[in-house]
């Protein structure tokens, strides 16, 4: 029921023909106004636009409108357009209801005719709903200075340092013992060649002794709880062994240890590693852990060589686990990628046959302290003669990676410099399409042209050891159509480098559980918007930078990253946030003290009243998600906004 | 068996329920038409070593052609209508199909997806069975005899079965192409491993041998000779290269190509392509120590029995 | 002489569009996949990947009096592999079927003789009978060159591997009214 004096205001946008290409939205706007309150009904081409607004603070203020509602896009698109176009003509924002005709209607339809009866309906709601609709202010609440940022790659790195150059705290989490991420595998980077220690190193020094970044390697973020400004971390640092204070990193302790078959994961597994160890030469901090599920000691309660060795007497076998409750205003994911397993394709041969490498591998091979000290060899040992590099290795695939991976083109051009520049070897790259989109880019793919690889414009199909002539004997054939000619060709090579792709990181499915961050199909970060917020996750004071949204070259993520600082650092140096009043509350006169409301929030805001044997709600903590809502046996728990009268009304407004 | 879907779009749900038979052992065998003429002898291993597995193989009664490639290339729906009669066959039987033709495998088994999938077509389908008062609800799970040895008979089983290890026998374990392809259910669609996994067990060993699962050629060998004697030739040339004392195959098509046509085939690669092959059935019931004739060895274009007497020997 | 008109390219594309992700041709990235994982490509006048292309661009006679789609064993190495996700063999498969429903080509004609005594044999006992099939074949191609071949027929039969009689199942008329319905079905 709508009370006798409201008059609401109905206004259906066209969205240029986003909408009124499949809705005919007159047909809308003419129903509208043969519904219960409805005092003025216009349509218009962009509501959203300054004219828009206008004309619903214009019929505010000259028609003393009461309630508004707006049909038109998604409520997450442009709800606090309008909610604020209402609040400045003197209308509380949350007497305004939107109803989406357009990701939920006329994108999704092509029948015209059907589409704008349901464009009625999903009004027909709105208008239904808004009547029963209360006034709420929202709330402001203090933003904590601190920041997370999760991942030390370039993206994390670029964006701590960042926070912490504007004089903000920094809590920078890395999984692994050192920061630097996949950056610090590289060799040289495109299109500059510039070698990535040279340019990384400082960055990583920079962060190891910035006064404003608490670095958290060899850790793992376990929980988050709060909200926006106020978020609370609860954060794993895996025992090293090592006690820092005394560890001066002179490697003695690795140098001795007994353990030395482990494959290097900063190698690729191309070179072996000991049980204690520094992942490489330039890692920060510059000290060891132990690998616990490898160390003697550890597996077999034997040993003890590295602390009988250490001459600070920092091994102590007995460091347990740490846990540390943080509390940061922001947080920004910068969780990176990982490389797509080649092994899942068995034609290739990787893991099958020898001297079939991945991309991060090669650039293991080709860097100056990696397992050959920059030379590129076979395992034999000895320089190839010929090497085909193989773009869009699960990329690009409706069976593995549907996307295309961006980075692969480039690298696979860099590695085709690298090998004519090294080895004089003939190169054979076997492309799809060239994607040398970026600056410098195409002028690079020009330049490794004119230095005499072959370009093969067709996917290789197979890496063969079948020889057909005595030319092949003993190679790696490389099968592929050149689509140019129209004939496909065997190149017999010495080494066949895979341009795997790109995909999300692992753990980061279940770092989006903990931080409630969706994730697309593809299993990437979903931004907020992905062109307008590409570094803004859905959630409010969560930031994401780099390759967990999506395959990034470094220029991009080190833009990223630092595209979330400034967003971090807007949210932070404004030192207050208002949220959005959308909570629950428990009414203390029917809640029976069960408590099963404490056991379902999702957010800890719920605690028990002893004293008056009831539950209560701590609103910042609430995020208004309805759990207990929907589990309150009583019906003491209900929801602002989501009350039993305004759905029901809602309901029968799509019934109408 | 299952007994509660009646609808069609259960079909594809419930095949998975009758998986297995009511006891996992016994199966509707599907002999397929070359197991009746050329390749009785595949036919002949297969019952001998299903047998020896406590597998009962009831032959589905009066099966027709699955509708094969030859088929499909002229007329769809109508070659649907064939695989249909049989699964509609199995349904009545209340055992899950089984077959040792990599053929009629793919064909029976694709139908079977295809009509789960596509109510348009199963409607089709459904109205064309009425015709001959028959009826088939999507409940018949389609396997290979091969699957069927290695993946739910098992190592243990196999294993125990084994009198005379094929200590010191090199195999090229030859999968083809209709074994794993297109659907890859159970074994890598290009480098299946379960006949080496089955070799193996039986005490012998596989070389690695890259054309595993290349096409033989097919129908071509007699249709477009020239392309199939270099197709089968790259196969016979591998093995050899391989260091493999024989090659074993489990589609009878293959079998065929591969043993029917050695000397012109290696006229066609430029190389001695004489090798024996068998079906893998074969060298199990020989581990098994199954006579020649319970593996109909005399069929063997193929110095097959010389081979297998050798190796026993040196055993 | 076109031998598609207009209207036939419009049945063709339907017919491609109805087969289980058929539609998936328009989604092909010419990389060439398909034709060098094919075994028989190099015999092709068109591979697999210029059939597409062909296909696409609307040049029907070009893929139908091709010898490709004859040349396709169905051994599906382009099908698991094809980026795009192409079910090339049952393309294949409908190809055949229209360029033999059309008539047009004769550069699969072995293998065209082939399926056709295959589909006779088959609709008359319900089952194939392998000597009867190849007796067939040759006769209607090349009986000289079956003279070849008998020395080898020799052989199976001497092996009990070319019995004489074939074997009609007992449902063949059931069978025969069940492919009547079907064709009825396929004609409306």
């Amino acid at each position: 029921m709508i009370a006798q004096d409201e008059k609401i205001g109905v206004y259906v946008c066209h969205c240029g023909t986003n909408i009124s290409g499949t809705v005919d939205v007159s047909a809308v706007a003419e129903y509208a106004r043969t519904l219960p309150g409805v005092a003025i009904v216009r349509e218009y081409k962009y509501m959203c636009s300054e004219p828009g607004q206008d004309l619903i603070r214009k019929d505010i203020e000259e028609l003393n409108l009461t309630r508004v509602v707006v049909s038109s896009c998604s409520p997450l698109m442009h709800e606090v357009t309008f909610r604020k176009a209402c609040n400045d003509a003197g209308l509380n924002g949350f007497l305004f209801q939107m109803s989406n005709i357009r990701e939920q209607c006329s994108w999704v339809h092509d029948d015209r005719e059907r589409a704008t009866a349901k464009a009625k309906q999903l009004l027909a709601a709105a208008v239904l709903r808004v009547g029963q609709q209360v006034a709420m202010e929202e709330r402001i609440v203090p933003v904590r200075p601190e920041t997370l940022v999760i991942g030390a790659g370039i993206a994390g790195i670029e964006a701590a340092v960042r926070l912490a150059d504007a004089g903000r705290k920094v809590y920078l989490v890395e999984r692994l013992p050192s920061i630097g991420g996949h950056m610090a595998q590289f060799d040289k980077t495109f299109p500059t060649l510039d070698c990535a220690a040279c340019i990384l190193t400082p960055k990583m020094v920079s962060v190891g002794q910035h006064p404003n970044i608490e670095l958290l390697t060899y850790s793992e973020v376990e929980a988050i709880t709060g909200y926006v400004g106020n978020f609370r971390v609860r954060v794993r640092r895996r025992a090293t062994s090592i006690d820092p204070t005394k560890c001066v990193g002179c490697g003695l302790c690795w140098e001795k240890c007994a353990v030395k078959k482990v494959p290097s994961e900063f190698d690729a597994g191309m070179s072996m590693r000991t049980a204690i160890y520094v992942p490489f030469a330039q890692a920060v901090p510059n000290k060891p852990v132990i690998d616990r599920e490898h160390c003697l000691h550890f597996t077999r309660g034997k040993c003890g060589i590295c602390q009988k060795t250490c001459p600070a007497d920092a091994i102590d076998f007995d460091i347990q686990d740490e846990i540390l409750d943080l509390e940061v205003g922001a947080i920004i994911v910068a969780t990176g990628f990982t490389l797509f397993d080649a092994g899942e394709l068995a034609r290739y041969g990787y893991g099958r046959l020898d001297n079939v490498l991945t991309a991060l591998q090669f650039e293991r091979l080709s860097h100056a302290s990696g397992p050959t000290g920059g030379e590129i060899l076979t395992k034999s040992g000895e320089r190839p003669g010929a090497v085909a590099i193989l773009h869009c290795i699960g990329s690009r695939d409706e069976n593995h990676l549907k996307y295309c991976s961006r980075v692969c083109c480039m690298y696979s051009l860099k590695f085709a410099h690298l090998v004519r520049e090294k080895t004089h070897a003939e190169v054979y790259n076997f492309y799809i399409d060239m994607r040398a989109f970026g600056k410098g880019y195409e002028e690079f793919y020009r330049r490794v042209m004119s230095e005499g690889v072959h370009f093969i414009r067709g996917k290789a199909a197979e890496v063969s050891t079948v020889a057909e002539t005595p030319e092949e004997e003993g190679k790696l054939i490389v099968v592929g159509e050149d689509t140019l000619l129209g004939v496909t060709r065997r190149i017999p090579v010495d080494m066949v480098i895979l341009a795997s792709g790109m995909r999300p990181a692992e753990g980061t499915e279940k770092l989006a559980r903990i931080l409630s961050l969706g994730c697309t199909r593809d299993g990437f970060y979903l931004e907020k918007h992905v062109k307008l917020a590409p570094v803004d996750s859905p959630s409010d004071g969560i930031f994401l930078a780099g390759a967990c949204t999506g395959p990034k070259d470094i220029p991009d993520a080190v833009a990223q990253g630092a595209a979330a600082a400034a967003g971090a650092l807007s949210l932070i140096d404004k030192g207050r946030v208002i949220i959005e009043p959308i909570t629950s509350e428990i009414n203390p006169e029917v809640c029976a003290g069960c408590q099963l409301c404490i056991m379902t929030c999702p957010y800890t805001a719920i605690h028990f009243d002893s004293e008056r044997n009831v539950s209560v709600i701590t609103e910042e903590l609430c995020k208004g998600c309805g759990t207990c809502v929907a589990g309150c046996p009583s019906g003491a728990a209900r929801q602002k906004s989501y009350e039993d009268s305004q759905i029901y009304a809602e309901i029968e407004g799509v019934l109408a | 068996m299952s007994t509660t879907v009646n609808s069609n779009a259960g079909a594809s749900a419930s095949a998975s329920t009758s998986t297995r038979g009511s006891d996992g052992r016994v199966f509707s065998y599907y002999p397929g038409c070359s197991q009746m003429a050329m390749n009785r002898a595949y036919d002949v291993s297969t019952r001998s070593v299903a047998a020896r597995l406590g597998l009962e193989l009831v032959e589905l009664e009066d099966w027709n052609c699955c509708g094969a490639t030859a088929y499909v290339a002229i007329r769809e729906e109508q070659a649907f209508v064939l695989s249909a009669r049989n699964l509609a066959l199995a349904e009545q039987a209340g055992r899950p199909l089984v077959t040792a033709c990599s053929g009629c495998f793919v064909v029976l088994n694709k139908a079977n997806k295809y009509m789960a999938e596509d109510p348009e077509l199963r409607s089709d389908i459904t109205r064309a069975l009425a015709a001959g008062s028959m009826r088939y609800r999507g409940t018949v799970a389609v396997r290979h005899f091969l699957d069927v040895v290695v993946n739910d008979v098992g190592e243990e089983t196999v294993r125990a079965q084994v009198t005379r290890p094929l200590t010191g026998l090199k195999v090229a374990a030859y999968h083809g192409c209709q074994f794993s392809r297109p659907f890859g259910e159970r074994a890598d669609p290009e480098f299946p491993d379960t006949m080496d996994r089955l070799v193996n067990w039986l005490g012998g060993e596989t070389v690695p041998f890259a054309l595993k699962a290349k096409c033989c050629g097919g129908l071509m060998m007699t249709t477009q000779p020239d392309v199939g004697r270099a197709l089968t030739g790259k196969i016979l040339k591998a093995a050899k290269e391989a260091g493999a004392d024989c090659v074993i195959t489990c589609c009878p098509l293959c079998q065929f190509n591969l043993e029917g046509f050695q000397r012109r085939v290696g006229a066609a690669v430029g190389c001695d392509c004489a090798l024996p092959v068998l079906y893998f059935t074969q060298l199990m019931g020989h581990a098994f120590g199954l006579d020649a004739r319970a593996l109909a060895l005399g069929d063997s274009l193929t110095p097959v029995a010389e081979l297998l007497h050798r190796e026993a020997v040196h055993s | 002489m076109a031998v598609a008109s207009l209207d036939l390219r419009e049945v063709f594309l339907q017919k491609l569009y109805s087969i289980p992700n058929g539609r998936k041709v328009n989604e092909c990235i010419q990389c060439g996949t398909c034709s060098a994982s094919c075994p028989t490509s190099h015999a092709m006048d068109y591979s697999p990947r210029e059939i597409i292309a062909a296909l696409r661009a609307g040049m029907l006679d070009r893929v139908l009096r091709s010898n490709t789609v004859w040349l396709c064993s169905s051994c599906y190495s382009c099908s698991v592999r094809c980026p795009a996700g192409i079910p090339f063999t049952d393309v294949m498969y409908e190809l055949k079927r229209l360029g033999v429903k059309h008539r047009i080509g004769d550069k699969g004609a072995p293998n065209t003789v082939m399926a056709r005594e295959f589909v006779h044999l088959v609709d008359r006992r319900g089952r194939n009978h392998e000597p009867a099939l190849i007796r067939q074949y040759f006769l209607h191609t090349n009986p000289l060159r079956a003279l070849r071949q008998f020395p080898l027929a020799l052989r199976l039969w001497w092996r009990g591997r070319m019995p004489l009689r074939g074997h009609t199942i007992k449902g063949a008329a059931g069978l025969r009214r069940m492919m009547a319905a079907i064709e009825e079905n396929g004609s409306k």
